[in-house]
């Protein structure tokens, strides 16, 4: 199979004006005609489900939340880049895309992401115009914060609330859409499988989570909006229902899963406590624009943190980073923090913490300032830490929290099957092999409502509206399959839960896939995946029946599917020999630990292509054109 | 810790529902509400029997989808959302009793899961202002006072977790209808549609059963994101003036 990405020719800065010239267009008169299925209402769903149906499109939206405003979008606390120079501080379309292209450690499609940079400003005028109260100056104007990764203070933001307020203005858009009946919504409803037409995404099958009920849905187009496999670590960030399932059946029908590997640790969460988490909560990263992250000198400190003196303290990443310091991207930061407690320097009980400590910015700034920024995070975390940490320092741990992996999409966000777009987080496109903080609410919007609203048309255009009936065969085979596997689950009458099949898979992807990788624990998880899921097949209990609301089909359901997509993720980080971004191969660093990138091997996407459960499946590479920007180190010290 | 838990069970919304009793064994203190059920729940899979479902996702606080009356209150009543409350707070050895949100809005679907679409068909009728993507002018050019934008930001924390609703004696969804109407009435985005905006939202929310405001602030008093009542007086005042428009 011949990747082909679509890139227009010509310079970088008109590609995406040029392809939008050169797209056919679909008569306004006719657009009725053409229906898009959306799966998934997040921000990049609910904003390609509002702006399609703008245009005049039918739309079916699906989310197994009980409403769209739920998505785990919704999480995401910072805020959201854009070029837009308000601070005149040098700021530039050409600087974010370089800034975003370099923190994803040249590992994604330029192209991609000097549209993502591109569109970036059109999102907060498109935001703002819908009410969103992103945080403003005296005078009126929106403010800005700085955010790790960048030099540059281009990060819009509202309180430590920006993924709720901007999910919440797409969702708003939506239901106006709802309102005016031309997006049908389908909340408590998932996914099961997507349906092809002569080789066209046409439709999909659901399961209702109320009544059971198997389904069919079909239309001309198919968009996943589907997130993030984040929980395949188990513990993350993610909300709990966030699962890979959408997207790895997307990928049993022929989709190519691109870059598995490579998933996002983010530095600055609540340290893990015992054994019932199932759950870990991140601090805003914003705190670390204030905070200075430390631990002590010594190994197995026992004094409290206020007892050490200064000069008994390592501020490592200050040391290791001095001109980024405190706000190194979120890979460095993260394996950073992983160095330090392995050497026996982690604080808190469980010794996998670091501290965050934020009394030099009390003394410097006041309480007060300090309250006004972060006041709501700092409630957080005493909520959950029963520690004040206006007087302790917070004790922070990375975990696993976005998966810059996903399937693979051309230009236009389309996969390698023909009419199943892909959108926002599910794709892989724009952050390489590490994200930069504040740039995933920009990616689902800039896809949601500036790119796949134009691609889809032209799609549409090309194809014409064929008006498919869900009583074709290609149908009722697929919910048959959806049904028996179901029932599969239900009769295996096992004595373990799903959940602690996940909790299981979990752990071997966090000791053997997790911060750092090496090919021994590498082929060891290989091992021990498959016969966890063998185990899976004969002994989990899945209670209750088929045709009720059950939460132990959901989540058996989900389990199992990641326990299969697990396998590509470890083949995936074990092909690719060499480090860069959140991917660290430890046999590919220099004496200092810095990761060291093979340019020359491995400036490729790696696109997998099902060929079987337990196969081994086919791997095929997009080479990365570089034409605007040098691969460089990426140095930030 | 230990608790007694009478958890309320309902098979499907058509039905009849009951109190049972649960243990909850060995809790330990740091443990959130919600992480408590779900060592209830892993315990009660391994003996066969269903186990309680609950809506729940983000277990921080920010999408709200859980919500559960804990002893006769929503959330508890204690800071924050059910999946923020930490058993830490409740004494060791104490009966604790769980039902879900009641409300003709958010009629019973299983055990502790209630269907709320009847907040996002409120929505529906007006949470917006309608402008198409595309359509936007650039943001600097529409300049909104800090202090405007502060209260707006306080409304537009509503997570629509319906709390407010389930703690009314009236069952009124006046406070989670009031801060989307405040949030847009305050902005000058808000002000195209800002009496018909109060209009529709106000009769709809009549139309999904939600009953009105007496002036009891048991809303205030539950809501896990301290949305004020004053809020309700400026919805009041926002229907007032789109009356005599």
């Amino acid at each position: 199979m011949k990747l082909d990405s679509k890139v227009p020719s010509g310079p970088l800065e008109q590609k995406w004006q040029k392809h939008q010239f050169e797209m056919k267009l679909v008569n306004p008169a006719n657009k009725r005609k053409y229906s898009a299925i959306v799966v998934g209402t997040g921000l990049a769903g609910a904003s390609a489900a509002a702006s399609l149906a703008e245009l005049g499109y039918e739309v079916k939206a699906f989310c197994f939340q009980d409403s769209s405003r739920r998505a785990h979008s919704i999480g995401a606390q910072g805020g959201i880049n854009a070029a837009k120079n308000y601070q005149n501080d040098g700021d530039s379309v050409y600087r974010l895309f370089y800034d975003t292209i370099k923190g994803g450690d040249f590992r994604s499609r330029e192209a991609n992401t000097y549209r993502l940079a591109e569109v970036s400003n059109n999102i907060i005028d498109q935001c703002a115009a819908q009410g969103v109260p992103f945080a403003r100056e005296y005078g009126g104007t929106l403010a800005n914060r700085s955010f790790g990764g960048a030099q540059v203070s281009r990060t819009f933001y509202a309180r430590g609330q920006t993924g709720q307020q901007l999910l919440l203005g797409a969702y708003s858009a939506l239901m106006r859409q709802v309102g005016l009946g031309k997006v049908t919504m389908y909340p408590r409803t998932e996914m099961q499988d997507v349906v092809l037409i002569d080789g066209h995404a046409k439709g999909i099958v659901v399961r209702n989570m109320v009544t059971g009920e198997i389904s069919s849905h079909a239309a001309d187009a198919v968009v996943l909006a589907t997130g993030g496999y984040g929980r395949v670590f188990y513990l993350s960030t993610m909300g709990l229902g966030c699962n890979v399932t959408a997207a790895y059946r997307a990928y049993k029908k022929g989709a190519l899963f691109a870059n598995p590997c490579f998933t996002q640790i983010h530095p600055t969460c609540i340290p893990h406590t015992g054994d019932y988490q199932c759950k870990l909560t991140l601090m805003s990263e914003s705190l670390r624009n204030d905070g200075r992250i430390w631990v002590p000198k010594t190994k197995d400190e026992q004094r409290a943190p206020g007892q050490i003196p200064e000069n008994e303290r390592d501020y490592y990443l200050e040391r290791k980073y001095p001109s980024f310091g405190n706000l190194a991207p979120r890979d460095i930061s993260s394996r950073s923090a992983k160095e330090a407690c392995d050497e026996g320097r982690g604080v808190g009980p469980s010794r996998y913490g670091v501290y965050l400590d934020f009394s030099d910015a009390i003394n410097r700034l006041g309480k007060d300032v300090i309250e006004e920024r972060y006041g709501n995070l700092f409630e957080m975390y005493e909520l959950i830490n029963d520690e004040n940490p206006y007087e302790v320092p917070m004790r922070i741990y990375p975990a696993s929290h976005y998966t810059m992996g996903g399937l693979w999409v051309d230009y236009n966000l389309m996969s390698n099957i023909p009419g199943l777009h892909v959108i926002g987080e599910a794709n892989f496109s724009d952050h390489g092999a590490n994200r930069l903080g504040a740039s995933a609410l920009m990616q689902g919007l800039a896809d949601g409502y500036f790119v796949l609203p134009y691609t889809i048309g032209d799609y549409f255009a090309r194809e014409g509206a064929k008006n498919i009936s869900t009583e074709r065969p290609e149908f009722r085979e697929a919910e048959e399959a959806v049904a028996m596997r179901i029932k599969k689950l239900l009769d295996v009458g096992g004595k373990q839960t799903p959940d602690s099949f996940h909790k299981r898979l979990g752990l071997i992807m966090w000791e053997k896939a997790g911060m750092a990788r090496n090919e021994k624990d590498l082929k060891e998880a290989l091992q021990e995946i498959p016969a966890l899921r063998e185990e899976f097949w004969n002994d989990v209990n899945v209670l209750g029946s088929a045709d009720e609301m059950n939460m132990n089909v959901e989540r058996a359901a989900r389990v199992a599917d990641f326990l299969e997509f697990a396998e590509i993720f470890c083949l995936d980080a074990l092909d690719r020999e060499e480090s860069c971004g959140a991917h660290f191969r430890e046999e590919h660093q220099t004496d200092e630990g810095e990761a060291v990138r093979n340019d020359k091997k491995y400036a490729y996407v790696a696109a997998w292509e099902h060929k079987g459960v337990g196969q081994k499946p086919e791997l095929h590479k997009e080479d990365l054109q570089f034409e605007s920007v040098q691969l460089a180190t990426r140095s930030y010290k | 810790m230990n608790f007694k838990l009478h958890v309320w069970r309902q098979k499907n919304a058509a039905a009849k529902g009951r109190m049972e009793q649960y243990e909850a064994r060995d809790i330990n203190a740091d443990m959130s509400f919600l992480e408590m059920l779900d060592v209830v729940n892993e315990d009660l899979v391994e003996k066969g029997i269903d186990p309680i479902h609950f809506d729940h996702d983000c277990r921080e606080g920010i999408c709200g989808a859980c919500s559960l009356v804990i002893n006769g209150l929503p959330h508890g009543g204690m800071t924050g959302t059910t999946c923020e409350v930490r058993m830490r707070l409740f004494k060791d050895g104490s009966t604790i009793y769980v039902e879900p949100f009641r409300a003709k809005a958010f009629p019973v679907i299983k055990d502790l899961t209630v269907d709320r679409t009847s907040i996002d068909r409120v929505m529906q009728a007006g949470g917006f202002v309608s402008t198409h993507t595309g359509a936007a002018i650039d943001a600097n050019a529409i300049l909104v006072p800090k202090d405007k934008a502060e209260e707006a930001m306080d409304a537009a924390a509503c997570i629509g977790c319906g709390a407010c609703v389930a703690a009314c004696k009236n069952a009124s969804g006046m406070l989670f209808v009031a801060a989307k109407v405040s949030q847009l009435a305050l902005l000058p985005q808000g002000q195209a549609e800002r009496e018909r905006r109060v209009n529709k939202m106000v009769a709809m929310m009549d139309i999904e059963g939600f009953g009105n405001c007496t002036n009891y602030y048991e809303c205030e008093a539950v809501c896990p994101k301290d949305i004020s009542v004053k809020f309700i007086a400026k919805m009041n005042r926002e229907y007032m003036r789109a009356l005599v428009k």
